[in-house]
């Protein structure tokens, strides 16, 4: 079935701004590609000629050691000459522009940048205005599909279907691009996503989402079979969301404890950096349940999938222009 | 001799004086001669046959960012804007850079729009100084240097205790006290309404509360004080539903909505398009509906385009850090006759009503009406005529127009301000 | 449509290929069957089973997925979007001699990628290259080593292989 969906498939996209605006079919046939790049990592031989030439810009306003890496790296595996920009953004409106700064990379003959940008949208704003092919490397609040694909891929990987699954997503999701990436990806492909985290940290109109809601990790802990723990943003605390990182622990920390009564098999996810006993307990994270290692070595394959399809969706363009 | 100017077969639209149909009008000098039929020679005759023929619109919101902003509009290009949108009379805003604190401000701005000669321009002053909501701004003096009202405009003043101060004290002045009603504590940060639009899209959310506290609080100092109060573009329908209530208590509360908030939703806002970002924020389809209504029971006393330019360099940023605002000051009249007329909220006495001598009274001047000995500031409409907003034709300096190619009807032809023919649009 | 080969001249051709390539491999060297996906893996299996029997010893077969390695990928030609898919070869290919199992050979490219993929894997003691029909116009410098059957067919006409496992029949067809 999957092989005939393929071969009727074509991808057309340039750019991977989001997961919201992709169908099924689409968000599969990424996953499906990205399995053929899994072996390359891990041979003696860890590259393949597929991007040989091209020049791939890491366009970084924010701080971001993992992303950027596996970005770089997966780069690098496919062959591309990569560019590292990085770039502390401003929020006034006076100094070079993010587009005078696309638009003068792209002078010097680039072909794909990866954005990461305080500012939602940014990586849409970015498109509208150059000819390179644009990969949304997190905005704002908005979107990290990168990161979302990693995490279905994972889950794919752990339990073969998201069909029927259902997942909590426990945190911040208000200020979360990987929750909502998250969210638009497994609904997608038949999951049910519950959310799980203190009122304040729930985005305006939660409810219309495709997903629940829950205040209390324990009340949902026992049906859940993945739960996607995101990192504890310490840079909110003071803002009034959550009173102290003590007490967002007591009620939304992944425990030991809390492991005994959830399902055994219990699939443990986290975006990374860990905060070790914090939102996740040591032995969670690294204990059986946990394929947070896994995500991070599928992130190399998923950005490999990504820098390859959407070299690929320029190629069809061009062609199609020709 | 004073040139005599014969506006022929118009319909006569005098919404103060319940006038409405078809008839002469005669322009000598400065003033409406008569309005009737004519019978004198003529140094021009208009041939107005299926046009509107009403008292010169008033705009109680515009920014023409002079002085500090001129690269963005400066008065001439936005008093020329006004007069080609129909304007004869706009009130501009005092947030310019430095803010309009004093007199001499007042004063600057007045002596450039005569130089201008476009349209006439009043002045509201800020109420605190440098518009930092902490000290009372000399209104007395800009009162005397003829400013017509006061506000921070583009924030409001988050102080309760600074608020009940001004409005006491232009009790002295008969001037009305304007305020952009937004809490700051609930919407600072947000570049959009909050909801649904502004989860989906990962931008942080002005609460419609953050106006509605605001403007609650307001009239309750009103309660107090009883003087003139004019809530500036309202855009919730809880905002509506406060205004009602004030209304109804018999207190001196006045408001005015703008054609964005009453066309178009935060639905907008999906492609991160920056011309949609606008503060208070585009709300809601129920928002607009409300906003309508209150059209509709005469509860809104003015429709103010808040005419907003910007750079197109900053609204091609982030939506983040792209600048509020909407340039509107050329299509106005299109945007309000889609909004209001077409859907049936109001018929052309109605909303040339809106347009003239209510928000003339809002800010407590004689204008906006077109009976014999009036000052002639005329605005003649063809109803009828459709035509594409193009916002490259602007006069306007600016083109941060989220109407640009939208299919509008109704057109402003010819625009007379104290007799002369300022704008035509056949020139 | 023409029929070049029926089921019968494929058989044949099949164990004719598997004599040549047995004869070919010195005795006591490792060997391997490597198909080039999609149409060669359906050959390499074959060609794996008839020489594991003709040799006595089980040889290993995989496929090569030689998508990453094309010189089309960024000027795509024709209807067809190259897929990703994986490579599946569950043994070293070091040292051993690896029969390279392709349908047709063409302009010759398909090979000249598989060769790079190949080596990127390890490195073999030889690479031998077994297609069932080598139909001319090399556009590279690569020939087969053993070829089922050789005919000379213009650019202009398509020679499709259909092998029962995916298509329910055994046929070689000029278009």
């Amino acid at each position: 079935m999957r092989k005939q969906n393929q071969e009727k498939f074509r991808w057309n996209r340039k750019h991977l701004l989001g997961l919201k605006d992709l169908s099924r079919q689409e968000i599969e046939f990424i996953l499906d590609t990205a399995g053929g790049f899994e072996q390359i990592s891990t041979r003696s031989i860890k590259k393949a000629p597929t991007l040989r030439g091209k020049v791939v810009v890491n366009l970084f306003f924010e701080d971001s050691t993992r992303t950027r890496n596996s970005f770089t790296l997966a780069a690098n595996r496919l062959s591309a000459d990569v560019v590292e920009f990085t770039k502390k953004s401003s929020s006034v409106s006076k100094g070079e522009t993010l587009i005078d700064t696309a638009r003068n990379l792209e002078a010097m003959g680039i072909d794909i940048v990866v954005i990461r940008h305080n500012a939602g949208g940014a990586a849409k704003l970015l498109s509208r205005h150059i000819d390179a092919c644009v990969i949304n490397a997190g905005d704002g609040f908005d979107e990290h599909p990168t990161q979302a694909l990693l995490d279905v891929y994972t889950i794919r990987q752990a339990r073969q279907t998201l069909e029927g699954l259902k997942i909590g997503i426990v945190g911040d999701i208000a200020h979360s691009r990987v929750a909502r990436s998250n969210i638009w990806a497994m609904t997608k492909l038949g999951a049910e996503v519950i959310l799980v985290g203190p009122p304040t940290l729930m985005p305006a109109q939660v409810s219309r989402l495709p997903v629940r809601v829950s205040y209390s990790l324990d009340a949902v802990l026992e049906e859940l079979d993945v739960i996607n723990m995101l990192r504890i943003q310490f840079e909110r605390l003071g803002s009034n969301p959550f009173p102290s990182v003590r007490e967002y622990s007591h009620f939304f920390g992944l425990t030991v404890d809390r492991m005994k009564r959830a399902k055994c098999d219990l699939t443990v996810m986290h975006p990374g950096p860990i905060n070790r006993g914090l939102e996740i307990e040591s032995q969670v994270a690294d204990g059986p349940n946990s394929v947070i290692l896994r995500q991070v070595a599928n992130g190399l394959a998923v950005r490999m999938a990504v820098l390859f399809l959407v070299n690929q969706g320029a190629a069809e363009q061009a062609k199609k222009k020709a | 001799m004073a040139e005599k100017i014969l506006i022929r077969n118009g319909r006569l639209i005098d919404p103060a004086n319940k006038v409405d149909r078809k008839t002469d009008l005669l322009i000598v000098g400065e003033k409406v001669a008569k309005v009737g039929a004519v019978d004198v020679e003529c140094d021009r005759v208009i041939d107005a046959r299926g046009r509107i023929v009403a008292p010169g619109l008033i705009d109680l919101h515009v920014h023409f960012r002079e002085p500090g902003d001129e690269e963005e509009e400066t008065i001439a290009s936005g008093s020329a804007a006004a007069v080609a949108g129909g304007f004869t009379s706009v009130v501009c805003m005092p947030n310019t850079n430095p803010p309009i604190d004093e007199a001499t401000g007042v004063e600057f701005i007045h002596r450039m729009g005569r130089q201008a000669r476009k349209t006439f321009i009043y002045v509201m002053g800020a109420i605190t100084k440098n518009r930092q909501g902490v000290e009372l701004a000399e209104m007395g003096l800009m009162a005397e240097a003829g400013a017509i009202g006061f506000t921070d405009d583009g924030a409001g003043v988050q102080n309760a205790a600074v608020m009940l101060c001004a409005l006491k004290y232009a009790a002295m002045l008969d001037c009305v006290v304007a305020q952009h009603a937004q809490d700051d504590s609930l919407g600072r940060s947000g570049v959009m309404n909050s909801g649904y639009n502004s989860t989906v899209l990962g931008l942080p959310g002005i609460d419609p509360l953050a106006e509605e506290m605001m403007l609650w609080r307001d009239v309750q100092l009103v309660k107090k004080t009883h003087v003139r109060y004019h809530a500036q573009h309202i855009s919730t329908a809880g905002s509506v539903k406060i205004i009602r209530e004030a209304k109804e208590m018999g207190l001196p509360v006045t408001c005015e909505a703008t054609p964005h908030h009453l066309l178009l939703t935060d639905d907008a806002i999906a492609e991160y398009d920056t011309n949609y970002k606008v503060n208070p924020p585009l709300r809601t389809q129920a928002d607009t509906q409300a906003l309508r209504q209150a059209v509709k029971e005469g509860l809104v006393d003015a429709l103010a385009t808040d005419h907003a330019p910007h750079l197109q360099s900053e609204k091609e940023l982030e939506f983040l850090a792209a600048p509020f605002g909407i340039a509107s000051l050329e299509c106005a009249l299109g945007l309000y006759v889609e909004a209001l007329i077409a859907p049936g909220v109001l018929d052309w006495p109605g909303l040339l009503a809106l347009m003239t001598y209510r928000p003339a009274a809002v800010i407590g001047v004689k204008k906006g009406t077109l009976a014999e000995g009036d000052r002639a500031d005329i605005t003649i409409i063809d109803p009828d005529a459709e035509y594409v907003i193009d916002a490259d034709k602007f006069v306007s300096k600016s083109r941060n127009c989220p109407y640009h190619g939208r299919r509008v009807k109704g057109r402003v032809e010819k625009t007379f301000v104290a007799g002369e023919l300022r704008f035509s649009a056949d020139r | 449509m023409k029929v070049v080969m029926d089921e019968k001249q494929i058989a044949t051709s099949l164990v004719d290929l598997t004599g040549r390539i047995a004869a070919a491999v010195p005795d006591g060297t490792d060997i391997a069957v490597i198909g080039i996906r999609s149409r060669g893996e359906i050959l390499a299996q074959r060609l794996a089973r008839s020489l594991s029997a003709r040799l006595g010893v089980t040889v290993p077969c995989g496929t090569l997925d030689i998508t990453l390695y094309r010189d089309d990928i960024n000027e795509p030609r024709g209807n067809t979007q190259p897929t990703v898919r994986s490579t599946e070869i569950g043994f070293d290919i070091n040292e051993k001699i690896i029969i390279l199992a392709d349908d047709v050979l063409y302009t010759g490219r398909s090979a000249r990628a598989a060769l790079d993929a190949l080596i990127d894997l390890g490195r073999p003691k030889a690479i031998r290259l077994a297609v069932l029909v080598d139909r001319g116009y090399h556009e590279l410098p690569i020939q087969a080593d053993f070829a089922g059957c050789t005919v000379d067919i213009p650019g202009e006409q398509t020679v499709e292989v259909r092998l029962t496992e995916t298509d329910g029949i055994d046929q070689v067809i000029v278009e």
